[in-house]
């Protein structure tokens, strides 16, 4: 892709002419607006740029971006997706998707795009449910939620996205909340910049069947103190006083004060998003409270890709089979 | 010496059975490359047991491999053995029915031994049965043979006795008069670096080519005369192979990066592992997580430029399904090969059957069509590849192209085509004459009803597509009526005006009379041969059809000229029941066979006669 459009976008250019038809209120509005907000400082091309979905209401999501745009069937986007990128390494990739879309009927396509590392951006669209059909419970749904399909309570243990992704083979795993677009226009730039397939998992409030599934973490008097943003090479340091930390002890990671029982911010654990070894990063994405946001993995490894095209290229150098005549021509042949 | 009397024969089958570790594949392609080599037409049947490794000995476990050789045209592997090779007893009592009274039957009477004829279920020897006293039997201790002449040479144990293949192909080489060298050079570049198996194999060939001039228990040798076949350069095709090669060439002809997006499933794997050879010419072979991934990645990189194709069986095109209709909704595109085998559900994975016909042609939601063909013999499977693939880019649709397994696995001399006679491939995508502001996804060739195939990275275009109902021009998502009916038609229209860029139906034998045999796919060879021998009961026509939706147009004419129409099929029915509903003027016989087992010939002529016969 051409790092430098002739042209200086501005986010509205990719802002499509249809109308953006989600419920009022819907996280996915706040996604969208940064999406198109971190486009332009890409420095990609639009017509270098494809938006594949799956189905779901997040899916609907390339209708409104002003790029090339695939919106495909339930589950399917990230074998799409990497068919894109396989016939031109040169696009910008991004798949849309929610949780059900991605886990439940996608799952397996997901956690391959995740092992092949094929340089696609992930953005997964988490409210914990299904929105597009009206409400039943997700993989993502919590133990004992009420939901359309499991009105007494959902007996089904939810994924955790980024623990099933890390065990998947995810290279790059970021998670954002749908109310930080600061945060989230951050997270999509590098996500881009990571050669790899980039997993960032936002935690996104449907308002109309699963309102406030987050509020634990995203209600006004809690949010400040509930959220841990952690970037590689500082210390994990969090609350609105930014007295808060987390230590290691032993397999666990734990809060503390600073201040309190003689702990510094020398005790804390500064955040190695570019280790190769996943348990710091299965522990931050476990930890429930703070909710750890922020690009928690984001290690370089060569890409599907990359590998593909040396092995095409190393082929093309080393082969007698210049043309398809030579191929048809080749082995037994005789004259009658 | 006196030099034994050498026959000639018009045409000759033989089959090669054994447990499935006995190397019979090996032994019968090597007879039928050899003799191909000679100028032979040849057609090939292997049949080999749904396990893998099924128990040693036991008729679960036997492999075969039917080689037809000719002089004059062979269409089929040919229904009777002319020569058996049994190297066990389980093989024997397998294949037994195929060997009319008076044939040959070389027989390996070291695997007869007590256990080995109680392991095949019989109760008593085999050898000692009047049952046998009918055939020629050439009782040969192969396997202790081929010990003896390997000895001392350094080999293990295990590979000496691998090695009795060849010494039952060395007995075949010298009954037929075959050379050979060709059997060596295929042993010097498959082990080449393995000096010890190499000349292991080469003395067990020997071995048995001096063994059978040597006895006198072959009452004489035979061969069979290089046929009038068109001059020519010629080498031999297996169906799948020549599958792979055509989408090679048609990649090729279009100027495309070839996509591959698969799962590997019998019979239909060895495609995807032919282009997986083949990435030199920027093949990008992609074996997916599963069928639907496979056929999802090939319309992503349709939908990116490359020329994409999925290969499957009748499982895998269920799985496709809802992906296929996604391609036929955003009108990208796409091959998808049905390598069919029987159903339904895991059916019988090694056998072969035409029964997914009706899940091509409908088996998906909504109104879905598709174009679909289907290639009739092993070296067609690259015309039709090609064909298909033409269509596909041409016309920007999704097209299904069916073989089966029989097709798929058999082999067949081909006159090699070269690239520049060819049709040209002419992708119908945007040029310069096309102005992005006027431009719109969904519009049309007024004779095709193709939309252009406009590819991301292409300046001023960008559009999105999807799987939603779509306005009929700006593709832009639609839900009204009218609209959602005129897609539909539009839809379907596109795919019925293919009718006008496709060959006319031909047809084989009488022109006019009383008899049109009906067929399609892989059956046209033994359709053709019992036609041609039923010919003198009657005026009999062969009408066999490569493309199927759309029909070609002069199919009612075709179907006019005849008395009667006799549609042939291995499944219960499916292309009869189509073309009822699309040609609902004619009457149709039918001949219809469900067991797994191509037609043999004389089942077919024994039908043919019957029909003749009736008022
Ligand atoms: C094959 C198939 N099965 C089921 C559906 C119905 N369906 C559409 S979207 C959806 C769930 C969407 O939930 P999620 O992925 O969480 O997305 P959200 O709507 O919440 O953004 C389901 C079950 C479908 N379209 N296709
Ligand atoms: S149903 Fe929920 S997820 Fe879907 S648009 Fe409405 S608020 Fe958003």
């Amino acid at each position: 892709m051409s790092e430098n459009p002739k042209v200086e976008y501005r986010a509205k250019d990719f802002a499509s002419d249809q109308e953006v038809r989600w419920c009022p209120g819907c996280g996915d509005y706040a996604i969208l607006k940064s999406v198109q907000k971190a486009m332009p400082e890409l420095g990609i091309d639009k017509k270098d740029i494809v938006f594949v979905s799956g189905i779901g209401c997040s899916s609907r999501f390339p209708y409104y971006m002003d790029t090339y745009g695939f919106h495909s069937i339930h589950g399917r986007a990230p074998a799409i997706a990497s068919g894109v990128k396989m016939a031109n390494p040169n696009l910008s990739v991004w798949q849309i998707t929610g949780d059900g879309d991605a886990l439940a009927i996608g799952g397996n396509h997901f956690i391959h795009a995740l092992r092949r590392n094929i340089d696609i951006n992930i953005l997964l669209f988490n409210n914990r449910i299904y929105g597009l059909t009206k409400g039943q419970f997700s993989p993502t749904t919590s133990l004992g939620h009420k939901t359309k399909t499991s009105p007494q309570g959902s007996i089904d243990n939810p994924f955790n996205p980024g623990e099933l992704a890390l065990g998947a083979g995810a290279q790059f795993f970021a998670r954002i909340e749908d109310i930080n677009p600061k945060g989230m226009v951050d997270i999509f730039i590098e996500a881009e910049k990571h050669k790899g397939t980039s997993l960032i998992e936002i935690l996104q409030n449907c308002v109309i069947f699963n309102d406030k599934v987050f509020k634990e973490w995203t209600a006004k008097e809690v949010k400040t103190e509930a959220f841990l943003r952690v970037e590689h090479g500082k210390p994990m340091i969090f609350g609105k006083e930014r007295n808060k930390g987390i230590i290691q002890n032993g397999f666990k990671l734990e809060v503390v004060e600073i201040g309190k029982d003689g702990i510094t911010e020398d005790d804390l654990v500064v955040h190695d998003a570019h280790e190769e070894d996943i348990t710091l990063h299965m522990m931050l994405v476990n930890l429930r409270m703070p909710m750890v946001t922020g690009v928690i993995r984001s290690v370089k490894r060569d890409t599907f890709n990359e590998r593909l095209s040396q092995q095409l290229e190393e082929i093309k150098a080393t082969t007698k089979f210049k043309t398809v005549d030579d191929l048809l021509e080749s082995g037994e042949t005789w004259e009658i | 010496m006196e030099k034994t009397k050498i026959k000639e024969l018009e045409k000759v089958v033989v089959k090669f059975v054994g447990d499935s570790g006995d190397g019979m594949q090996l032994t019968g392609t090597q007879f039928a490359g050899t003799s191909a080599f000679l100028g032979n037409d040849i057609a090939t049947f292997p049949d080999y047991p749904a396990e893998i490794r099924a128990p040693q000995g036991t008729v679960a476990g036997v492999s075969g491999f039917q080689v037809h050789i000719g002089k004059s045209h062979i269409h089929t592997p040919g229904d009777k053995s002319d020569v058996l090779v049994a190297m066990n007893a389980a093989a024997l009592r397998a294949n037994l029915y195929s060997v009319p009274s008076g044939n040959t039957i070389i027989i390996d009477t070291d695997n007869f031994k007590r256990k080995d004829w109680e392991k095949a279920g019989y109760d008593s020897d085999p050898l000692e049965s009047e049952e046998l006293k009918k055939f020629n039997v050439v009782k040969a201790p192969i396997t202790s043979l081929t010990r003896k002449a390997l000895e001392g040479i350094g080999l293990d144990n295990k590979s000496i006795t691998r090695s009795k293949n060849m010494f039952a192909l060395g007995v075949v080489y010298w009954l037929f008069s075959r050379p050979m060298d060709y059997t060596e050079r295929f042993l010097k570049g498959k082990f080449g670096k393995k000096e010890m198996i190499l000349e292991g194999n080469m003395k067990a060939l020997k071995a048995g080519y001096y063994f059978a001039e040597t006895i006198e228990a072959l009452p004489s040798a035979y061969t069979v005369l290089p046929s009038d076949m068109e001059k020519g350069r010629y080498k031999s095709v297996m169906g799948n192979e020549a599958t792979a090669w055509g989408f090679l060439a048609a990649a090729e002809k279009s100027d495309k990066n070839l996509f591959l997006g698969s799962y590997p499933i019998t019979p239909a794997t060895d495609i995807l592992q032919e282009v997986a050879k083949h990435k030199h010419f920027g093949a990008k072979a992609f074996q997916a997580e599963d069928e639907i991934a496979g056929i999802a990645a090939a319309i992503g990189a349709a939908f990116a430029g490359d020329f994409a194709i999925t290969t499957t069986s009748g499982p895998g095109l269920a799985l496709k399904g809802e992906a296929i209709g996604l391609a036929v909704m955003t009108e990208l595109p796409i091959v998808i090969v049905d390598v069919q085998r029987g159903g339904p559900s895991t059916g019988l994975p090694t056998k072969t059957e035409q029964s997914d016909l009706l899940q091509a042609l409908y088996g998906r939601n909504g109104e879905s069509p598709v174009v679909v063909v289907a290639a009739k013999s092993p070296s067609d499977c690259f015309d039709m590849a090609y064909n298909a693939s033409k269509i596909a880019m041409e016309h920007v649709t999704p097209v299904i192209l069916l073989t089966d397994g029989y097709v798929a696995n058999g082999s067949q001399p081909w006159k090699i085509k070269k690239m520049a006679d060819l049709d040209d491939i002419v992708p119908y995508t945007i040029n310069s004459s096309d102005n992005a502001e006027t431009w719109e996804p969904y519009i049309r060739d007024e004779n095709t009803l193709a939309r252009k195939w406009v590819v991301p990275g292409t300046e001023g275009f960008e559009h999105r597509i999807g799987g939603l109902e779509k306005d009929e021009t700006t593709g832009n998502v639609s839900y009204a009526p009218e609209n959602h009916e005129k897609m539909v038609k539009v839809r379907e229209e596109k795919v019925a005006r293919v009718a006008n860029y496709i060959p006319d139906l031909k047809v084989e034998g009488n022109q006019e009379g009383d008899l049109l045999i009906v067929g399609w796919g892989g059956t046209f060879g033994a359709l053709l041969t019992a036609g041609e021998e039923v010919e003198a009961n009657g005026r009999i026509g062969l009408a066999h059809f490569n493309y199927i939706k759309p029909l070609p147009k002069n199919t009612a004419e075709v179907f006019s000229r005849f008395k009667k129409i006799v549609v042939c099929e291995l499944n219960n029915g499916q292309f009869v029941k189509y073309l009822r509903a699309e040609l609902p003027q004619f009457d149709y016989l039918q001949y219809n066979k469900i067991q797994g087992l191509p037609f043999s010939t004389s089942e077919l002529i024994d039908r043919f006669t019957e029909i003749l016969k009736e008022d």
